[in-house]
């Protein structure tokens, strides 16, 4: 059984932004709505990193932990989906979500907010796979064309990994055993500190966001 | 009258039992191994829609178009 993931290498993403068209143009996602979005730390200093972010699909989502209508599910795949006829725009999910991944598009005289948009892993939503109903509200649904999201499959230099986590993971594994570095940007190890510094988290470098 | 105040009060009592559930009801959704009904043209080939091994193989397969290092092994 499948539990899709997403990974994106730090050191291989050069904020093209890439991922972030592939996301608007496969799905038709309307302005001031970005399921995907490219976070650079540091920005035009040497150093400067860059990740993409969207739904991270977590195993214990917070998003449908605090959903007063509980308008989200989760497939077979780990894919976490909503279902927008039930969802009421209230922005609950969008304070739970530690990615900002919950978008709300806005339109109207008085900016009225509608219901909330996510990344879907490009796998729809309730309606039926690949159903004109189905697009309208989330977009492409590729899973079930046998493909998967369009924003890892066009990244230029492959940081942006999607798919299976036990398959993503050994990509992104062996990349760093190749390259010889890498780890120290993404893990364990950046979170929790490493055995040379007793296990202290290391200290954050000044972070300036662009 | 007794008897018929006592049933138009159960009645009374009882109208609310009759009541519809509010609301919406969440969906269930179909798992993307049945397939897609949308354009066959844009279905991946490799898979037969139905076939959930063929399915969790073919994403396997597709996902290692993101491994550079099998997609272009190193020269001997």
């Amino acid at each position: 059984m499948a539990r899709m993931k997403f990974i994106c290498d730090a050191e291989r993403c050069i904020e093209c932004n890439g991922c972030v068209t592939a996301c608007k143009a496969e799905h038709d996602v309307p302005w001031g709505v970005n399921r995907r979005r490219v976070v650079t730390l540091n920005d035009g200093l040497p150093g400067e990193k860059s990740v993409s972010v969207a739904c991270m699909h977590c195993s214990d989502a917070p998003c449908m932990a605090v959903c007063p209508v509980d308008c989200f599910y989760k497939t077979d795949d780990g894919v976490v989906l909503h279902d927008k006829d039930v969802c009421i725009g209230c922005g609950y999910c969008s304070y739970a979500c530690p990615f900002g991944a919950p978008q709300f598009p806005s339109n109207g005289t008085f900016g009225l907010r509608g219901k909330m948009d996510k990344c879907t892993f490009c796998a729809g939503g309730p309606e039926a796979n690949g159903s004109p109903a189905e697009f309208e509200k989330y977009g492409r649904n590729r899973l079930s064309e046998g493909k998967l999201p369009a924003c890892a499959e066009m990244c230029s230099t492959k940081a942006l990994l999607g798919g299976d986590g036990d398959v993503v993971s050994d990509i992104f594994r062996n990349r760093v055993l190749v390259r010889g570095k890498g780890s120290e940007v993404w893990g364990w190890g950046t979170a929790y500190g490493k055995p040379a510094t007793g296990g202290q988290p290391q200290a954050k470098p000044e972070v300036k966001k662009s | 009258m007794r008897t018929a105040f006592l049933l138009s009060c159960a009645a009374l009592a009882l109208v609310a039992c009759g009541e519809k559930t509010a609301g919406a009801v969440k969906k269930s959704d179909v798992p993307a191994f049945q397939g897609s009904t949308g354009q066959a043209a844009y279905t991946a080939n490799g898979w037969k829609a139905g076939d959930q091994s063929a399915w969790d193989q073919q994403l396997r397969t597709r996902a290692q178009g993101q491994n550079e290092y099998s997609r272009a092994p190193s020269q001997p």
